[in-house]
């Protein structure tokens, strides 16, 4: 699957570069719940579909316009699946997520795969973002911390990190958002 | 004894009665050429027209004749926009004739378009116009958001069937869909596969619950597996369903929910969908599958051993769409348990990349061919192929009506003997005497268009690509295929000469494309002087054609028989010829 740490690096790089909205280049998205649909992608996107594939296999051939005769609608669909099921796939491939701050000028990604325990997963946020997370109680959440990690599931729901066993929550887990203390009360509440 | 020679020996009534059994357009043409009573009655009574270049005729033109249609069909931009070879702005714009159609036609209930360009307001002034609108199906159109879609659902009372089949939506939100009004019970067929956003899940479930004719279910992939039961449940009458996502965290209680949901839908015909597919969650579909006659896995990423489980189910298959992950093992599977199959389509999980990335070769086609006693519809790509083999699948399947055949390497020799493939496609058209569409490729001389021109007798549409070595080839497809009504070629070395030489079989057509090809824009210019009744649009995004030498080649080349005239909304970058040649305009 290539360089992992490659990858990891260049996203990170692409995010730490890009300071406006995500998402508003070609660069694939992962898990996202918006699966932006195109425009009627120009010659210039045929040529760089390649550039967001892995590294590892050899480069294609220049491309030559319209050819092969693959729409514009399946070579889009193509290009997203590729990237969400790599990232569902057990055997490999980043699994990239959103991560957002309270307070933070902009949002980072991280690569939910690196991590195998919530232990990591925090001890990866607190260090990414300079803050205290604290520790997980069932009856408490993270009270008494000054931030809480609350993630998005698939049903568009905002639930409290911990609850649920590691392996469901990689699966279900669709972006972060690090949550003030203050306002995280209210979820360990519930 | 005299017959009186302009009363029609039936009353008009009783014609008009007649008339009405005929549906295709072939026939109610036929008849209106009888006799100028027939001609009157008949236009009175034409309730469907299908204009399959909009351009080939105008509005006021349709509207003079036919006073009475119901069902409009129009398509626009040249089959190649698929490839993006078309640039944007060509044309295609639908709104004149809705524009049109709305003073008209008050009682218009149904509008099928395909490649054209569609507006919100458009959309608006669809749903304001016709009391009694009942179907809207968007083929590979563009240009409208996700608010003109809410304009009909709102305004559209009687809607039957919103389709928007692969258009290219401007996804504002999911919100539209709750414009819905809690009576609109009418629906049969909803298509949104193509939009991005979430829809409200709820808004979906109500409508689905209330639309008891419901028979085309196709979700977009926002819509999450673990919901899909609830509407299953909703709507187990259901004949045609596209699934959302197909991938949830493996739980067993989600599992059997989803098996128990799809047991319930004793009708269900056809599926599609399957983005993100979990694999481990196939076997839900187990108990649809042998009555399954249409599967459209072609945007999923399936690894094989499942999909060939699933494909082993499926015995009543008449269509089937897939990746290349299928592989040739897999279609073996398919060779040996769908005998009813009709269609196949093979599409390249890996189009761009160098080298194979799957194990899917000619063998696969021929093991269908040979397997699949009612094939006659096939589209594949793949990387190698041999003359031998297409000889063998010509011979194993002389019913074919469609081959579409991609060698993804262009002018790829025959990998066996190296030499090109006209033998193959030659017993091709020389077996298959019912063909009427056919895509070649590969390494291809002038010698396989003498086959075309001598065989393909029903060949209505040829689509060509780095292929043929002269004029010779283009003169033997133009002055041999008596029914060719489309012909699009690509990087073929074909000029002047086949041209002018066939300048009236192009009247015969419903169209002609070139791009990338050997024609000057002097002989651009006499064909339209010859022929009035042809629009020869030159698309030249490099400036005025004439500012070059009158023998260097043009850019693109769209040719299309019209009785409109030529056309008012062309953009800068197409260039057509005027009977002054010093005159340049767009």
């Amino acid at each position: 699957m290539g360089s992992k740490t490659a990858t990891f690096i260049e996203n990170d790089l692409a995010t730490e570069l890009r300071l406006g909205l995500p998402g508003t280049d070609d660069e694939q998205e992962k898990q996202s719940s918006e699966v932006k649909n195109n425009k009627r992608s120009s010659s210039e996107i045929d040529n760089n579909s390649s550039h967001d594939q892995d590294s590892a296999p050899p480069p294609p051939k220049a491309q030559v316009v319209g050819w092969p005769p693959v729409r514009s609608y399946r070579k889009n669909v193509l290009q997203q699946n590729k990237s969400s099921t790599e990232s569902s796939d057990v055997s490999g491939g980043g699994m990239y997520l959103k991560v957002s701050m309270d307070g933070a000028p902009y949002l980072r990604k991280i690569d939910l795969k690196v991590y195998k325990s919530y232990r990591e997963l925090l001890k990866a946020l607190e260090t990414m973002f300079k803050c205290t997370i604290g520790v997980y109680s069932e009856r408490e959440g993270y009270n008494g911390s000054d931030y809480a990690p609350t993630y998005e599931d698939k049903d568009g729901d905002w639930m409290l990190v911990g609850d649920v066993p590691w392996d469901m929550f990689i699966t279900s887990c669709r972006r972060l958002r690090i949550m003030k203390g203050s306002e995280a009360k209210g979820l360990a509440c519930l | 004894m005299a017959y009186s020679s302009s009363t029609a020996s039936f009353p008009e009534e009783v014609l008009e009665h007649v008339f009405s059994f005929l549906s295709s357009d072939k026939d109610r043409n036929a008849v209106s050429l009888v006799c100028k009573s027939w001609y009157e009655i008949e236009r009175w009574c034409r309730r469907r027209i299908f204009v399959g270049n909009c351009y080939a005729v105008n509005p006021r033109i349709v509207i003079r004749r036919f006073p009475e249609v119901r069902s409009v069909e129009l398509k626009g931009k040249p089959h190649f926009a698929d490839f993006n070879l078309v640039p944007d702005g060509w044309g295609g714009y639908v709104y004149p004739w809705i524009a049109a159609m709305a003073g008209a036609y008050p009682w218009l209930e149904e509008i099928r378009l395909k490649r054209m360009v569609v507006t919100d307001e458009t959309l608006e002034l669809i749903s304001k116009s016709f009391k009694n609108f009942k179907v809207l199906i968007l083929s590979s159109c563009e240009g409208f958001s996700t608010d003109g879609l809410a304009s009909i659902a709102a305004n559209c009372r009687n809607l039957r069937e919103l389709d928007l089949r692969e258009s290219e939506v401007e996804d504002l939100s999911g919100h539209w869909l709750s414009h819905f009004p809690d009576t609109c019970t009418s629906l049969v067929s909803l298509n949104i596969a193509c939009l991005g956003s979430e829809v409200s899940f709820s808004a979906l479930e109500r409508l689905v619950a209330r639309s008891p004719n419901l028979r085309t279910l196709r979700l977009n992939r926002a819509v999450p597996l673990e919901k899909l039961p609830i509407l299953l449940r909703r709507a187990p009458q259901l004949v045609e369903l596209g699934t959302g996502a197909y991938s949830a965290e493996i739980r067993p209680d989600v599992f059997s929910n989803l098996a128990e949901a799809f047991s319930v839908c004793k009708q269900l015909k056809g599926l599609s969908g399957f983005w993100d597919l979990v694999s481990a969650y196939l076997p839900a579909m187990y108990s649809v599958c042998s009555k399954l006659t249409s599967l459209n896995l072609s945007y999923t990423t399936v690894q094989s051993p499942d999909l060939i489980k699933l494909v082993g189910h499926c015995h009543s298959l008449k269509c089937l769409w897939v990746l290349d992950y299928i592989e040739d093992a897999g279609l073996d599977i398919l060779a040996r348990s769908c005998k009813d199959l009709q269609e196949l389509r093979v599409f390249p999980s890996d189009p761009f990349g160098a080298e194979a990335n799957v194990s899917l070769t000619e063998r696969g086609l021929v093991s269908v061919s040979e397997g699949c006693p009612k094939l006659q519809s096939v589209l594949y790509f793949c990387r190698r192929m041999s003359n031998a083999a297409l000889v063998t699948i010509a011979r194993n399947r002389p019913n074919f009506i469609c081959f579409r055949l991609c060698i993804i390497e262009p002018r790829a020799p025959d990998y066996l003997t190296l030499e090109p493939l006209d033998t193959g496609f030659g017993a091709i058209v020389e077996h298959c005497r019912e063909l009427r569409r056919l895509s070649l490729s590969g390494l291809l001389t002038d010698r396989v268009f003498e086959y075309i021109g001598t065989h393909a007798k029903k060949l209505e549409m040829l689509s060509l690509a780095f292929a043929g070595d002269s004029d010779l080839g283009l003169n033997h497809v133009l002055s041999g295929c008596e029914s060719l009504r489309k012909l699009e070629i690509r990087d073929c070395p074909f000029g002047d000469k086949a041209l002018l030489a066939n300048a009236a079989k192009l009247e015969t057509m419903r169209s002609l494309w070139m791009s990338s090809c050997s024609v000057s824009f002097g002989a651009c210019k006499l064909l339209a002087q010859k022929m009035p009744r042809l629009n020869v649009e030159v698309i030249d995004e490099g400036g005025p054609p004439d500012s070059r030498p009158e023998n260097s080649p043009v850019e693109k080349l769209y040719i299309y028989r019209t009785v409109a005239g030529p056309r008012f909304d062309m953009p800068a970058f197409v260039w057509t010829m005027d009977e002054d040649a010093d005159l340049r305009y767009s």
